[in-house]
């Protein structure tokens, strides 16, 4: 079946099986941030934004994504590589395999709520599992970009 | 992962309701449940363009549309702010924020899961269910139905005097619940519903009004809930386990709302 999305700005036409997931889709198209991590719908590894918000692209058919706006990081390079220095900064990341997720949810957190609470952060991240640290540096990290983005303390 | 052979996005209900007659087709919701099954759809019946993925609140009911998904239902205000809390608190623990912005209420309630925080949260406050040949039913009814192939339109969350609240015990914060629980207060009687028991939700009724008698009353109707529920084991916890959350669940309920606590929150 033929379906048309606007994949990080540009409009793709393409034929794709009725059960192909999203993740694979995108993939195909050479969005290769976008990852399984976990094929329970649990990890938050294959997060991207649909219609501006974020959703498990392993969950959603690439069909129910037909007409819609798809923005994964390759289309938000600028803004994940300015959070993604914060993360560097505080030696958050491990291995790096969860943070494509991680940093795509942590961008829709901030579209979401202008100046969130920890609670907030913390919920609003509990779907983005890392299974190599305790998130500690993640939170620093969110909380030292919080302050350089409201013009406090520099990077 | 399910296999699908044709996909269908529908223009009216009508449309999906004759395909969703033929038993190798299957409406998707948010496709959730489906995908960790290994079912062979023929044709899979998309209803993402019929309008129905809205929350609308009229003078006496919220009617949320099956498509609307639980982060919909989750941050709508007039709905937090009409259950006191009780429906935000039964979706902020599943998963992820991603996860619920998938997820249908309608798939979460028409597959009526013993699991599903919604269906027992939405069980312990005034809900009817329209469907699309059966026309409006109440939910309680609606959750001991077999599955047929009528289609789930919407959830009407009537606005009266009930007040309930939710609280859910997990193993691990974003699992599956091991129970939940809702405590209901309204004039047409006080009543608990228990679920992830595994099983469905159940209610159970305080015929004896213990729930207006404070503490010792509490106490009792805790008792009552955990000897006439039945809770069995799977590999989250075991029944026993069940029996015992759920009481003290129903008295932190039951001190939230008759005893001004905020436990529930």
């Amino acid at each position: 079946m033929q379906i048309t999305i606007k994949l990080n700005g540009k409009q793709v036409t393409a034929d794709v099986a009725p059960d192909m997931n999203l993740l694979n889709f995108v993939r195909s198209q050479g969005c290769y941030s976008v990852k399984c991590g976990c094929e329970t719908s649990n990890c938050g590894l294959c997060t991207l934004w649909m219609d501006g918000k974020p959703v498990l692209s392993c969950s959603i058919l690439a069909a129910r994504a037909d007409g819609h706006e798809i923005v994964t990081m390759e289309g938000c390079q600028e803004e994940a590589a300015e959070f993604g220095a914060f993360l560097a900064d505080q030696g958050a990341e491990q291995c790096g395999f969860c943070s494509p997720g991680f940093i795509m949810n942590v961008l829709a957190l901030f579209r979401e709520y202008e100046d969130p609470t920890e609670e907030e952060i913390k919920e609003y991240l509990a779907g983005n599992l890392c299974r190599c640290s305790g998130y500690e540096g993640q939170l620093r990290a969110i909380r030292a970009y919080m302050a350089y983005k409201k013009g406090g303390e520099s990077k | 992962m399910f296999t699908i052979r044709a996909y269908a996005k529908v223009s009216s209900l009508e449309e999906a309701y004759e395909l969703n007659q033929k038993k190798m087709n299957t409406i998707i919701g948010g496709g959730l449940w489906l995908r960790m099954g290994k079912k062979n759809i023929q044709t899979a019946i998309d209803l993402s363009g019929l309008g129905l993925d809205e929350i609308k609140e009229e003078e006496d009911a919220f009617m949320i549309g099956a498509m609307a998904t639980l982060r919909q239902l989750e941050t709508h205000p007039g709905i937090d702010a009409y259950t006191g809390g009780a429906v935000k608190e039964s979706l902020r623990h599943i998963v992820g924020v991603q996860m619920r912005n998938c997820a249908t209420v309608g798939g979460s309630i028409y597959g009526r899961f013993g699991f599903s925080d919604p269906l027992c949260c939405l069980l312990g406050l005034d809900c009817e269910v329209e469907l699309y040949r059966a026309g409006r039913i109440p939910l309680a009814e609606f959750a001991k139905m077999k599955k047929d192939n009528d289609i789930l339109v919407q959830v009407i969350l009537k606005k009266t005097d009930r007040k309930a609240v939710y609280l859910s015990q997990r193993n691990s914060a974003t699992d599956f619940p091991v129970v939940s629980c809702v405590v209901s207060k309204g004039e047409k009687g006080n009543y608990a519903v228990i679920g992830a028991r595994p099983c469905l939700p159940v209610i159970v009724e305080d015929c004896e009004d213990l729930l207006e008698r404070g503490e010792e009353g509490w106490n009792a109707f805790a008792q009552k809930v955990q000897q006439e529920v039945a809770f069995a084991d799977n590999t989250r916890a075991s029944g026993a386990y069940r029996r015992h959350v759920a009481g003290v669940l129903v008295k932190r309920g039951a001190k939230a709302l008759w005893g001004g606590a905020d436990e529930c929150r």
